[in-house]
């Protein structure tokens, strides 16, 4: 079972719900952390790394002796990578998607693939399992392909929990498709809300059963509550702020070792997360 | 003309509600949000909408059924798995590369160019601003980024104004990348937590690699005294200006459920004064 923890707004509280909930499972669990921009989790599960490899994404590279300047390349690229002047061939593989078109096209078999440096893909082991993560490489603009990667470690019949981006654009929807539950964090603030509207839109276009986790629950209104009832959006859990909890964030401290009523609410949350996609799938 | 983009790598440290306060401060000020992905500076900002755009982000593939003759040369061309066996394109999947319409035997895919979302132009109470809304499960936020920004450095030469204050995405990917460039300066917001401190240094990091000058302030800053005074000794011993420190306080909270900026909601006291004394010294960095 795959359950992706997401927000909208950044700052909610993904990470908490993600690694406190990994980690009260016990053992068994796999934590995927899919936000490779600004990947938080490690530093709360303190995972032992034990492989570390570069990921790259196709890229072309032309062979200036082959190419016959027929501009076949150039005209099929929708991304400005290979651009001719003159007798000139010029690629700017930072613009590239590796969608392989040029050298579908290329009569001359003149384009090879070589690879660009997406980030780090890093996998170890944490109290309650395995981790893995990725690192997007400072000064790459593209997640989506090292999201993918960091999916490709999912090991089937374990418990995988995916720690999302923020956003609702390809990161997020990247690290969402295909799982079997979308757990959303929000705050019951006008941004929290505002945000977490957009989030829900976008998992409803995926078709994934999903339910809320209401963090910070004691600071704002209570629209989310009202949102949540007319969008039938079950309610699984309520963190009410506390200072205790978020200075034991500030250093990486997880709440359920803090304060450790928490490992059994977390546990619970677990269950309903797990009877809700249960019955999910019995409708479907 | 100068561009200060609010920027923090971690989401939720306090971009838009810092952007708004200055918003509130500054004069003759042109505001721009970055943050098409979850925009939320007009929650603040109640824009007054004078101009709305379509915004034609890229193409996406469609097969024709009628002159398809199911061949699969589509399906083994794809590398994004956007084809489905049946031989209907997943927009979501898509990448608007191409490579199918252009190779189709049949010429039986169209590619026709899909609306990603909306911009405008508006005015609030305190200056013109560019806003976007990036539709749901969208690609392109870099280019619709780049493009609000444009727009706000237009309508910014247009009335002769000095400055634009953009608030910008979390991260340091795409959207992130297409905040920066070009930018006066970016003003880091943090948090003094170990994610805060993490994501600030990778930031910086992205700022230094387009070399993009930096100053960063510390919100939320006595959740935790000793992290603060790492984050500004690891930022002076940068050579980076440390603009200031904002207490941890539900006022925030308070002023954004109002819909007001946390200088309309109290004009006076700690937290007013630490807003304004970093607006002056971003002032004297920019």
């Amino acid at each position: 079972m795959i359950i992706s923890v997401a927000s909208g707004k950044g700052g909610t509280g993904k990470t908490t719900v993600a690694t406190n909930l990994a980690v009260s499972m016990g053992t068994g669990v796999q934590l995927l952390d899919c936000d490779v921009e600004e990947p938080n989790a490690h530093l709360f599960v303190s995972p032992v790394m034990e492989q570390s490899e570069t990921v790259f994404t196709a890229v072309p590279e032309i062979d200036k002796d082959k190419c016959t300047l027929c501009r076949k390349c150039s005209d099929i690229c929708r991304f400005n990578v290979i651009a001719i002047a003159g007798k000139i061939i010029l690629t700017f593989p930072e613009l590239c998607h590796s969608c392989g078109g040029c050298i579908a096209v290329c009569p001359e078999g003149a384009i090879t693939e070589i690879g660009r440096d997406l980030g780090l893909l890093e996998q170890g082991v944490f109290s309650a399992g395995d981790f893995v993560h990725g690192r997007l490489r400072i000064g790459e603009a593209m997640s989506p392909p090292l999201i993918k990667k960091v999916r490709e470690r999912i090991k089937p019949g374990k418990i995988s929990i995916i720690d999302a981006p923020p956003g609702t654009s390809c990161p997020v929807i990247t690290a969402m498709k295909g799982t079997d539950f979308v757990l959303m964090v929000t705050e019951p603030t006008p941004f929290g809300l505002h945000d977490l509207k957009l989030a829900v839109e976008a998992v409803k276009l995926l078709g994934i059963p999903h339910g809320l986790v209401i963090n910070r629950s004691d600071m704002g209104n209570d629209d989310v509550w009202q949102y949540a009832r007319t969008e039938n959006l079950p309610i699984l859990m309520e963190i009410p702020f506390d200072r205790a909890i978020a200075e034991a964030y500030s250093r990486g401290h997880l709440m359920v070792e803090s304060m450790p009523a928490w490992k059994g609410k977390f546990q619970e949350l677990f269950s309903r997360i797990e009877t809700l996609s249960k019955a999910w799938e019995n409708r479907n | 003309m100068k561009e200060l983009v609010v920027l923090s790598g971690k989401g939720g440290t306090g971009k838009t509600s810092l952007t708004a306060a200055f918003a509130s401060i500054a004069e003759n000020i042109v505001l721009c949000d970055a943050d098409v992905d979850a925009a939320d500076l007009h929650l603040l900002m109640d824009p007054d909408v004078r101009k709305k755009t379509d915004f034609m982000g890229g193409n996406i593939a469609s097969i024709d059924a009628e002159k398809c003759t199911m061949c699969g040369q589509c399906i083994d061309l794809c590398r994004f798995d956007a084809i489905r066996d049946d031989f209907v394109v997943d927009k979501i999947d898509c990448e608007g590369c191409g490579v199918c319409v252009d190779l189709c035997p049949e010429q039986a895919i169209d590619f026709p160019v899909v609306k990603c979302g909306e911009w405008y132009i508006s005015d609030t109470r305190f200056g013109a601003m560019v806003h976007a809304r990036l539709g749901i499960a969208e690609e392109n936020s870099g280019k619709l980024v780049t493009l609000v920004r444009q727009e706000a450095k237009k309508l910014a030469e247009a009335k002769h104004m000095q400055l634009i204050i953009t608030d910008g995405p979390p991260g340091v990917g795409c959207p992130v990348i297409a905040s920066v460039g070009g930018a006066t300066a970016l003003l880091v917001v943090t948090e003094p937590t170990v994610s805060g401190l993490h994501d600030m240094q990778r930031l910086l990091e992205l700022a230094a690699h387009f070399k993009v000058p930096c100053m960063v302030c510390v919100n939320k800053f006595d959740l935790n005294m000793e992290q603060t005074a790492a984050i500004k000794k690891l930022i002076t011993e940068k050579g980076i200006p440390f603009v200031g420190t904002i207490p941890f306080d539900p006022e925030f909270v308070k002023s954004m459920v109002l819909g007001k900026t946390i200088l309309e909601y109290r004009r006076e006291g700690e937290l007013s004064s630490a807003v304004k004394k970093i607006w002056e010294r971003i002032q004297e960095n920019l």
